[in-house]
């Protein structure tokens, strides 16, 4: 191997001192979660399942028309999950309540994307093409999209879908919490917009948290106590309260820890300013040099086209 | 320790080329469906599951079989064994072909195979996959930096292009040249740097998990996922060169290769016991082991995983006499390969939950094909390189 103590050391030196301009630090994992985000509030306890904001939804994002758009009986058969065709969808449970006539008390789940604060989709994205933005809507910007799908993969709540049958163009597709609506004074997503009961409350994430707390503090026997979403994953810009647990209508138990945190704080105290790459090339250069000492001359020939 | 690689000049067209073709043949159909009908016409899979085999074996587990190259490289050439150069041509063939596979599988893989290029331009540096994409692009470049003189080797001074070409032969043969004496230079640096790029994204291939604690099965699920991976690969590197070279001078009739491969893996005995060690001592310490008798097929997976692809091998390592026996060092070999490829296809396929949606996930025929035609390209690359290019080492008769 043609290395010599000099040029080793002279190679180490360049590339020791591009890294020493800025010695390597690493700072504690911290939230980048925009400081004043829009929310929506869920409350399961108003939704009857009529389906409106499925339709609004679709109307408002050049979606095709729900799937039996006025049903609000036999479509609730299947559990239905968003797909690349629609980005929210209602659901219904039956989770064992019954009303004064023994009758099932169903109750009605709508699905679209949480919308985290520090969200796994934006953080594995390869290209950047997810990002959180200041209304607190998490954005899709498919001109970056390579379509890897690791968005998928890192969603805790199953939540981006792929247009699967597209050979060459395929999107990812999930809620765009109607960005360009709400960043308009007064403008409001589509399915908040619509609904009839005020199931769905749009507005500063913290006042909708007041709200919330509120209804809990107001009536407390016909609430489980506790914002689903406030802090789940770290809390996400779309919450929740319903009568029931939580994970009976599909709302999966998630740590409260924001899903990037270990991965981000191992990729950042591994290689920012690369210290680790290039101390490793710094010993196994000097291993180099050190145990092929003398051997120059030798293997002069024998190592060409060796790896 | 005089040794001597060289083309094999046996005749290419075998049976065994003749049925990799068949498979190549069927992969290619499968791949043009997949180019005209989408992703969801050949493969099952779902917004559920959006990853399968094709990440799951052809990009992790190819990645990490390849590991043979810069394991070898790290020993020969770094650490001055130079005992061991004989196996770090085939080694590097593979991880050359290993990758570029790896790139093949992708392209197949992700949506927007036209746009593979965009991460070079949109940086997300808290993407895992992000460093994974640059260290393989530029390992890759690497690999083919270091492959290139073999190939000068093989025709400097001999350029022959064919028909209007040859017009073209002293200009070759001058590139040739020029490259050979510069790279015989500057190789260690391409040397050390690939052995660098390769512990980076070995490991952050592991870390790609990470991102979703609660869609991977607990027993796979750790923090140190990142450092079994590395170590799994380093582990892997020896055997898998056991393994291919075992079967490579097998069937060329060449000399075995014993008196290399067997204190080749007396190595492995440590570098797979240290993986060993971490994943059981992962297991016990977070607790794991507690999921070890549920009797779920992620559970069972996991105990094949570990007793038949790490503990067995190893203690069949720990035994001179079947070192020695190149059955037993090739079954040995063999059992730690088939560990790390389960492991990949664990931790990607097998211990990957939805969480919401019904889990079920078993490769179509069509995914199976693109993914055994692109194996079947590999080896058949493989096999025209050993023959025309100096790689394996050439029997005692012929030279």
């Amino acid at each position: 191997m043609h290395i010599t103590r000099r040029n080793f050391f002279r190679f180490m030196g360049a590339a020791g001192a591009s890294v020493a301009v800025r010695p390597p630090s690493v700072h504690a994992w911290q939230s980048q979660a925009p400081p004043d985000p829009f929310g929506c509030l869920v409350d399961l306890t108003r939704c009857v399942g009529c389906r409106k904001c499925e339709e609004a939804c679709a109307k408002v994002n050049d979606l095709p028309e729900p799937e039996r758009v006025n049903c609000q009986c036999t479509i609730f058969e299947k559990d239905r999950r968003p797909d690349d065709t629609s980005y929210t969808v209602i659901n219904r449970y039956y989770t064992g309540t019954v009303d004064v006539f023994d009758k099932p008390v169903p109750t009605y789940a709508k699905v679209q994307c949480m919308h985290c604060q520090d969200p796994a989709c934006v953080s594995a994205c390869i290209v950047g093409a997810l990002t959180k933005d200041d209304t607190g809507a998490v954005h899709y910007d498919v001109s970056k999209c390579i379509g890897c799908r690791y968005c998928m993969v890192a969603c805790p709540f199953e939540i981006p879908a792929y247009e699967y049958y597209d050979p060459i163009t395929p999107r990812v597709m999930k809620c765009t919490f109607c960005q360009e609506r709400i960043s308009k004074k007064g403008g409001l997503p589509g399915c908040a917009g619509i609904c009839p009961t005020e199931a769905l409350t749009f507005g500063r994430r913290q006042t909708l948290l007041g709200v919330a707390r509120k209804r809990l503090k107001e009536n407390p026997g016909s609430y489980i106590q506790h914002i689903y979403g406030e802090k789940e994953v770290g809390g996400t810009s779309w919450m929740y309260l319903s009568s029931v647990p939580f994970e009976e209508v599909n709302l999966p138990l998630l740590p409260d820890t924001p899903s990037p945190k270990l991965s981000e704080t191992i990729q950042h105290s591994l290689f920012s300013y690369l210290w680790s790459p290039v101390l490793l090339f710094g010993v196994l250069g000097a291993c180099m040099a050190r145990f092929n000492r003398g051997n120059d001359q030798k293997q002069n020939n024998a190592d060409k086209g060796g790896a | 320790m005089e040794h001597k690689a060289g083309p094999m000049n046996r005749p290419l067209w075998t049976p065994g080329v003749l049925v990799m073709l068949v498979f190549m043949f069927a992969g290619a159909l499968a791949i043009i469906a997949r180019f005209t009908g989408g992703i969801g016409y050949v493969t099952n899979l779902t917004n559920a599951r959006p990853w399968g085999i094709w990440v799951g074996i052809d990009v992790a587990t190819g990645v990490a079989l390849a590991a043979g190259g810069f394991t070898t490289a790290a020993l020969a050439h770094i650490f001055g064994r130079h005992y061991y150069e004989p196996v770090t041509r085939p080694a590097l063939l593979t991880a050359v072909l290993g990758y570029t596979f790896v790139v093949l599988g992708l392209l197949v893989d992700i949506g927007r195979s036209w746009a593979i290029w965009k991460p070079m331009f949109h940086w997300n540096l808290n993407s895992v996959l992000f460093e994974v994409a640059m260290c393989v692009m530029i390992y890759l470049t690497v690999l083919y930096i270091e492959f290139v003189p073999i190939v000068a080797e093989q025709f400097k001074g001999r350029v022959n292009l064919p028909g209007l070409l040859s017009k073209l032969n002293n200009l070759v043969d001058k590139v040739l040249q020029v490259a050979d004496r510069i790279l015989g230079k500057v190789m260690w640096i391409f040397i050390i740097l690939g052995v660098v790029l390769s512990c980076m994204h070995q490991s952050s291939l592991g870390s790609l998990m990470l991102v979703a604690p609660t869609k991977l099965h607990p027993l796979w699920y750790t923090p140190l996922l990142p450092l079994l991976f590395l170590t799994s690969a380093i582990a892997v590197g020896y055997p898998m060169v056991v393994f291919e070279t075992t079967l490579a001078t097998a069937s060329f009739r060449l000399n075995s290769e014993m008196h290399i491969l067997a204190p080749l893996t007396r190595i492995t005995i440590y570098l797979l016991g240290i993986y060993m060690l971490l994943k059981l001592g992962d297991m016990l310490v977070r607790g794991t082991w507690v999921y070890l008798l549920d009797g779920t097929y992620q559970t069972n997976a996991f105990i094949v995983e570990v007793l038949f692809g790490v503990m067995l091998p190893w203690a069949m390592l720990l035994c001179k006499t079947i070192r020695h026996s190149s059955k037993g060092l090739f079954t040995a070999a063999a059992l730690v390969v088939g560990g790390v490829v389960m492991n990949r296809i664990n931790v990607f396929i097998v211990g990957y939950r939805s969480p919401l949606s019904e889990n079920g996930y078993f490769p179509a025929p069509s995914e199976i094909l693109v993914t055994l035609g692109l194996i079947a390209a590999l080896m058949f690359i493989y096999r025209v390189v050993v023959t025309y290019l100096p790689v394996l080492q050439e029997s005692k008769e012929v030279s």
